[in-house]
């Protein structure tokens, strides 16, 4: 796995969602992904972004175009926080389960619009979300 | 620093201010990089002003807290001038040189009287840092207009990006054009529930073409708007989604109940109309009718 390149977005209020967004936006137009794949992989860092500055209390976002080393390329993105952590990573996935006012769909609508999701979570010691689509093989 | 090492800037001031102010003017009207925004009998007239309060200011021999009342005069009207020099398009590092060129004559005169002096090093030094102060009190007052230029403006299209139209009996269309987020739904909101109160709508058409994305908190800001508008007797429609955003719903999980959607504006408003009893047809289609 190689990182060819990467940006860091800090997410501490509400505008840095939209900088995140915007980010994003200009990443995976430019890796050429289908329409969908680039709504979706938007709406995913949009979901995540919030999860960071709401549940996190602010973190920072790595945006990342990496080679699986057979020459295809993804988009990944970490969503790091130093919050208060979940305690419960399985329910946390459960679709309709939240600590906050939103619909609970967050984490898991973002696994499902992803190719890869990795979440790793200790009560106390923060977030670190990470999230992974490959470009479509042609 | 000892006051009494500065206290002979305040001398200074006093005994040359004529020399220094008349060197510093020549100087800047000699500047051949000035910027035209600013008439040559201005920049005189602001020298002086800006002069007559500097001395007045470190007349005790207070130049090194600029936190202090006697500096609030200078302050004041360095922000002012920031703010007036920028209508008439100055530049803020042009206005922030204004206040660094005052280290050129005032250094002079320090070197003429103090020349041989061990305590110039500390009171140039302490002067300079003075000026930067100040100049950086230019920039920040310019920063400042800017901000609120930019928050006013943002208001400003909230409240136009929100249009509530009436679109036929009993119909009314918002077009929600950007992100929505929670301020604006609560505008889109407001906007909404009165229209559908002055003119006694049935159907309200959220077109959603222009929201780049949907999210949860976006569904979930319009299933409240739609439930909003329940309550008040009308039925929501919410048309322009695009096939992207369908599939990007479906795997969110979203779950839109018994929400009305429509993939175009076209195919809501003919739903709308047909909801409140009007039908549409082509001209051919209707003499066949007749026919």
């Amino acid at each position: 796995m190689l990182v060819k390149s990467q940006e860091d977005r800090p997410i501490c209020k509400e505008d840095d969602i939209s900088i995140v967004r915007s980010s994003v936006k200009r990443v995976v137009a430019l890796l050429n992904f289908s329409l969908v794949n680039q709504t979706k992989i938007i709406t995913a860092a949009s979901e995540l972004a919030r999860n960071t500055l709401e549940h996190g209390k602010g973190g920072h976002a790595l945006i990342q175009i990496i080679d699986d080393g057979t020459g295809r390329i993804g988009l990944r993105m970490i969503f790091e926080d130093t919050g208060p952590g979940i305690p419960d990573t399985d329910r946390a996935l459960e679709d309709g389960f939240t600590t906050g006012n939103g619909m609970g769909l967050g984490l898991g609508g973002a696994r499902r619009l992803m190719d890869e999701f990795q979440l790793e979570s200790h009560a106390g010691s923060g977030t670190k979300v990470s999230i992974t689509k490959w470009q479509e093989r042609l | 620093m000892a006051k009494d090492t500065l206290t002979p800037i305040a001398s200074i001031l006093s005994k040359s201010s004529a020399d220094i102010i008349e060197n510093w003017v020549s100087l800047q009207l000699a500047n051949k990089n000035r910027s035209q925004a600013v008439s040559d009998s201005s920049l005189t007239t602001s020298s002086n002003e800006f002069f007559k309060l500097f001395q007045a200011a470190a007349k005790d021999g207070n130049i090194e807290n600029l936190n202090t009342p006697e500096w609030s005069a200078v302050k004041l009207m360095l922000s002012d001038l920031s703010v007036s020099r920028a209508r008439l398009g100055s530049s803020p590092s042009e206005t922030a040189s204004f206040v660094l060129s005052f280290k050129q004559p005032l250094f002079e005169q320090l070197n003429k009287d103090f020349g041989n002096d061990p305590s110039l090093a500390k009171m140039s030094w302490a002067l300079s840092v003075l000026i930067d102060d100040l100049a950086l009190v230019t920039t920040e007052a310019f920063q400042k207009t800017r901000e609120d230029i930019i928050r006013r403006q943002q208001k400003d299209i909230l409240e136009m990006s929100t249009p509530v139209i009436k679109m036929w009996e009993g119909i009314v269309a918002v077009p929600l054009i950007g992100t929505l987020d929670s301020a604006r739904t609560q505008i889109v909101m407001e906007n909404l529930l009165q229209k559908i109160v002055d003119i006694g709508a049935k159907i309200a058409i959220l077109d959603i073409t222009g929201v780049p994305t949907v999210d949860t908190q976006t569904a979930q800001h319009l299933i409240k708007t739609v439930s909003a508008t329940r309550l008040m007797g009308a039925e929501c429609i919410i048309s322009g989604i695009r096939p992207q955003i369908a599939q990007t719903i479906v795997h969110l999980g979203i779950e839109i109940h018994d929400i009305v959607t429509r993939a175009t504006m076209e195919d809501a408003l003919r739903e709308a109309m047909a909801r409140v009893g009007w039908y549409s047809y082509k001209e051919a289609d209707a003499k066949d009718e007749v026919r």
